[in-house]
């Protein structure tokens, strides 16, 4: 059975808000073939399953209308692995300052 | 479901809603076809430079450190000819409350919105002033509402972008992230419409008035410490508020022998409304995708006049390239201790060539950092151009190109600076003003005069520039 999210679950929402074809007129062609889309968080208004159309208080109070697509959305940006073109940079340039008799 | 609204629908209602949002009837400056009165803009908020330093102090915003990279100039001077390389200074705009000079701007903006009553504040922003709205009004306890474009159609976030985001949510703001297209502006209007909150505008008056204290202090902490003012002040340019708050602040403080330097990233090639170079441009902002449309059109904002007017101050106006600006961001790390950037690094980069030409008692200011985090970092943003097929590699970085190649110097003697012709700038704003003459409307002599102002040129370089323009039209 699908799992049912209390009221109150802290969500995020998904809607089109202007569809491919309705786009603003001065969107290049690659914009203009995908849709608007906007994402919002908030509390569930109501119980509600994934893919529900629900309705959410948000983080201003305000009431928004879209449907459900995460529970609790986690934060994942982060910095990933080291690069090796920027590794080295540190070394080469105190490399220059110590034949510079400037750093240790 | 809500019906949504047409796009053509909420734009006719444009300058009602704005209006009311902002509190503030530009018509009532109009002098002209396109003329306007800026300075009576400015000073009609009310706030003197003392007063506005005085709000921000209230919470903890400015009076941030100078900091010399004297590591940063020796490292200059090694390749630099003999007696050349000035010494650089940063101003360490990172140490606002939420960790960028936009805390500048949204404090005078907010406590605006206090003081006139709005429940709220509402601003369209992807970047750092989301983050210091929402900052604010969380101190003035205002409601805040941040909308951001933020990911592309197939859902992938700007590492950067999504860090404003969490910023924003910490402070209690709600966030509506968008997918790409101008169209945000569609949203926004519809969220200030909805909520009748406050329109933080980055280009109303108080938001360009609250960047003043900038210039101001940069230029009195230079001037105690070394007993001058500073030759050159470089500054990360994209929608032009930095570069005219920070300009105005420094005239303030008697620095008007400072060269005015905008520095901008060069994206060219890069569509800023488009879904797939949306994530393939590795910078956020301080790129060319705004401060050329900027400078030579700055009405092109969320308020009918735009209180950053950038070509009223510009002394030279230079690019640098993506691999430049990462580089620069690692040596200030490793050489001199400060983590920060990567899009505030813009004008660093820019230092690297510029204090090379002169004099080693010149002084140079690179006049503002930001916070680092995940996703605001180097690693995050070349990991997901490389991830997106973009190639980086060491070398030359005169073989950078936007989107395709991110060339990271090998040496810090290959980082330099392509002038932008100011001349070609202003001969394209007049072009644009032009083409905003409303239909039916003459341009006059209070035009002209507005027009040489703007462009910091003569009536006459205005009047055959137009009469150019009009020539070639037919």
């Amino acid at each position: 059975m699908t799992d049912r999210f209390a009221k109150g679950t802290w969500v995020e929402i998904h809607r089109i808000v202007l569809p491919a074809g309705e786009r603003a007129p001065q969107v290049p062609e690659d914009t203009a073939r995908v849709p608007l889309e906007m994402r919002v968080k908030g509390f569930l208004a109501e119980p509600a399953v994934i893919g529900a159309q629900v309705e959410v208080i948000t983080a201003a109070g305000r009431r928004l209308r879209g449907t459900l697509v995460e529970i609790n959305p986690a934060y994942t940006h982060g910095f990933g692995a080291p690069l090796p073109e920027l590794t080295m940079i540190g070394s080469e340039v105190r490399s220059i300052l110590r034949q510079r008799g400037h750093c240790r | 479901m809500t019906r949504e609204p047409a796009y053509a629908e909420i734009m006719a209602e444009q300058t009602d809603i704005v209006r009311r949002s902002i509190g503030l009837d530009y018509d009532r400056y109009a002098t002209g076809a396109i003329a306007f009165d800026y300075e009576r803009l400015l000073s009609d908020t009310g706030y003197d430079i003392a007063e506005v330093h005085a709000v921000q102090r209230r919470t903890a915003v400015g009076d941030t450190p100078l900091v010399e990279l004297e590591n940063v100039t020796a490292l200059v001077r090694s390749f630099a000819p003999t007696n050349k390389g000035a010494r650089i200074f940063v101003k360490d705009e990172a140490k606002n409350p939420s960790g960028s000079f936009k805390d500048r701007r949204a404090s005078l903006s907010v406590h605006e919105a206090k003081r006139r009553g709005y429940e709220g504040v509402a601003a369209a922003t992807s970047g750092n002033y989301g983050a210091a709205v929402a900052s604010q009004a969380a101190k003035a306890g205002l409601r805040c509402i941040v909308v951001q474009e933020a990911l592309d159609s197939h859902g992938v976030a700007q590492p950067e972008i999504a860090e404003k985001t969490r910023a924003c949510e910490a402070y209690g703001a709600e966030v509506i992230r968008l997918s790409v297209g101008p169209e945000l502006f569609y949203v926004f209007l519809r969220v200030l419409k909805e909520t009748g909150f406050f329109n933080a505008s980055l280009y109303a008056p108080h938001s360009i008035l609250g960047i003043e204290t900038l210039g101001l202090e940069l230029a009195q902490q230079v001037r105690a410490r070394t007993g001058r003012f500073p030759d050159v002040v470089l500054v990360t340019h994209a929608g032009g508020g930095n570069l005219t708050g920070t300009a105005r602040g420094l005239a303030k403080a008697g620095a008007t022998d400072a060269s005015v330097v905008a520095v901008s990233v060069d994206l060219a090639g890069l569509h800023m409304a488009s879904d797939r170079d949306f994530n393939r441009k590795s910078f956020t902002t301080g790129h060319t995708g705004f401060s050329l449309p900027f400078t030579t059109w700055p009405d092109r904002v969320d308020v009918p006049r735009s209180a950053a007017r950038p070509l009223r101050y510009i002394d030279r106006f230079l690019t640098v390239t993506q691999g430049e600006v990462f580089y620069a961001t690692q040596v200030l790390a490793e050489l001199e201790g400060l983590e920060r950037g990567p899009a505030g690094n813009t004008s660093l980069a820019a230092a690297f060539a510029v204090a090379r030409q002169l004099d080693a008692d010149r002084i140079v200011v690179v006049q503002e950092t930001e916070y680092t985090g995940a996703g605001k970092h180097p690693i995050a943003q070349l990991s997901l151009a490389k991830r997106l097929g973009v190639e980086v590699s060491r070398g030359d970085p005169a073989g950078n190109e936007p989107g395709r190649r991110i060339v990271i110097p090998e040496h810090p003697a290959q980082l330099r600076v392509v002038e932008v012709d100011l001349e070609r700038v202003r001969k394209s704003y007049l072009r644009n003003a032009v083409a905003h003459v409303p239909e039916g409307a003459r341009l006059d002599d209070a035009d002209f005069t507005y027009l040489a102002a703007e462009t910091r040129t003569s009536v006459s370089f205005v009047q055959e520039a137009i009469h150019d323009v009009l020539r070639k039209a037919g």
